[in-house]
């Protein structure tokens, strides 16, 4: 079930994180989490909230920093990422290091399930909500005000969906591999997409295919789940690059 | 900055007074004042850098301004901007049309001159200059505006594309009393299809009616004193 929230979400996120060339922002992103995932293990409560709350906060100084120094979002995510990796890993435990890094799915709760799928499902609608305002600002943000679309708020609001879907996501591939979610399913869907709309729900697809292919390959094989939904998407995206190559 | 409505002026739809944009420190456009009349065309002119698609960018509220910017009441702005950003984004035609509502994409483009079935299915992306050019100007038609602000709107397109672009332009502004802000560097089409001409550079250099620019005295102060009597160059 969080497998399917997962990839169907961070596909469909991810589609317009490859379409506006922030696929790293998503990846760096991912690595902002590790101070809130720190501050739950130390504290003793659910890591998975305080990932949510930094992504979150992350989110808005960057969409802040962003209209006030007019600096590209990859700028500045990557001047908060490698900060945030280097307090979360001088803050988190070695043991639950590796756990935070790279994922289990074997220790998700009930109620992390039940959360993961609520803001899965709410990511994925109020994204459908704003994915054309979203596109017409990136062809051209003149065009898009000239419709009234606040184009700045329609960022905001898709930057923190991508934080909570980011942080959804952690919990399967862990900080260091979700970027993947978000950046392979798409890049695989645009290979094989003349339009929009197939282009949306391939890249949904493909990244259900690789969480929930990954999960079962870890769990038959017995090894780390995040290496395995990376290893599937990879298969996912080869096959499109040959689907492409061949239609040339 | 200040953006606000006309009121009780029924004969003019933009009122434009001390208009001043400075962008990183730079002085972009200097005190522009002027006024348009309802369902004229107005073609903006003057060399690059002087300010053009600023004052375009101001008059949409896009940067941030000194002066005044009133347009009338119940204003419908329809704008086609000079660059668009769509090579890799996988968009057909019929997709960008359709994001304004209840379009029919067939009548979008046959004033354009453009076949639904050649281009509607197509990505922006793989669309000549011209097609493209057209897509967005039947984009701005849709939403049956009252105002069009053209950046340039015959970039990349043909001279035999040209003449039915600005003939429509010229229909609808006639027809439906659409008024015109167009930007462009021909001479042929500031005669022929605008009624006013602004010529910017940094500030207002001449504003007054279009068939003025033929007048030598005007040209010198649109030009410069090296330029002579009839010296601008028509681009065709």
């Amino acid at each position: 079930m969080i497998g399917i929230s997962v990839g169907v979400s961070a596909g469909y996120l991810g589609s317009l994180m490859v379409l506006k060339k922030m696929a790293l922002v998503g990846d760096a992103l991912s690595h902002v989490a590790l101070p809130g995932l720190a501050l739950g293990i130390l504290f003793n409560f659910n890591p998975f909230f305080g990932a949510f709350a930094f992504l979150f906060a992350s989110a808005v100084i960057i969409w802040h920093l962003g209209r006030v120094t007019k600096l590209p979002f990859e700028t500045i995510v990557g001047a908060m990422f490698t900060v945030a990796l280097a307090v979360g890993i001088l803050l988190i435990p070695e043991p639950d290091l590796l756990e935070a890094l790279f994922g289990d799915i074997t220790k998700v709760t009930i109620l992390e399930t039940v959360v993961a799928v609520v803001i899965s499902v709410m990511a994925v609608l109020l994204t459908k909500m704003i994915y054309r305002k979203l596109v017409l600002g990136m062809i051209s943000e003149e065009l898009a005000i000239s419709k009234g679309i606040d184009v700045s708020r329609t960022n905001l609001l898709y930057l923190v969906l991508v934080s909570l879907v980011v942080a959804v996501g952690i919990k399967i591939v862990g900080t260091l591999l979700v970027g993947f979610l978000v950046i392979v399913p798409a890049a695989a869907a645009k290979n094989v997409s003349a339009d929009l709309s197939k282009y949306a729900v391939l890249s949904a697809s493909f990244g259900t295919v690789s969480t929930c292919s990954g999960i079962l390959f870890s769990s038959y094989l017995n090894l780390p789940t995040g290496p395995l939904v990376v290893f599937s998407g990879i298969i996912v995206f080869l096959a499109t690059v040959l689907v492409k190559w061949k239609a040339e | 900055m200040c953006t606000g409505t006309m009121e009780n002026n029924d004969d003019y739809v933009l009122n434009v007074s001390n208009l001043s944009v400075k962008l990183q420190n730079q002085t972009i456009l200097d005190n522009v004042s002027f006024k348009l009349k309802r369902g004229t065309a107005l073609a903006v002119l003057g060399p690059n850098g002087a300010g053009k698609t600023i004052l375009f960018r101001a008059l949409l509220n896009l940067v941030p301004y000194t002066g005044k910017i009133e347009w009338a009441e119940k204003v419908k702005i329809g704008y086609v901007p000079q660059n668009i950003a769509v090579d890799d984004i996988p968009i057909s035609v019929k997709e960008f049309l359709s994001y304004k509502n209840h379009v029919n994409v067939e009548s979008s483009l046959s004033p354009v001159r453009l076949s639904n079935k050649n281009v509607a299915d197509k990505t922006l992306g793989v669309l000549s200059g011209g097609q493209l050019r057209r897509v967005l100007i039947a984009w701005a038609l849709t939403d049956n505006p009252n105002v069009l602000l053209f950046d340039e709107p015959t970039t990349g397109v043909d001279h035999d594309t040209e003449e039915p672009i600005f003939a429509t332009l010229s229909e609808l502004k006639e027809k439906n009393k659409i008024t015109i802000l167009l930007i462009t560097h021909d001479v042929h089409i500031v005669r022929e299809y605008s009624d006013y001409l602004l010529a910017l550079d940094g500030g207002v250099k001449f504003f007054g009616e279009s068939k003025e620019i033929m007048n030598p005295s005007i040209q010198r102060i649109i030009y410069g004193e090296t330029v002579c009597a009839g010296a601008p160059d028509e681009n065709r």
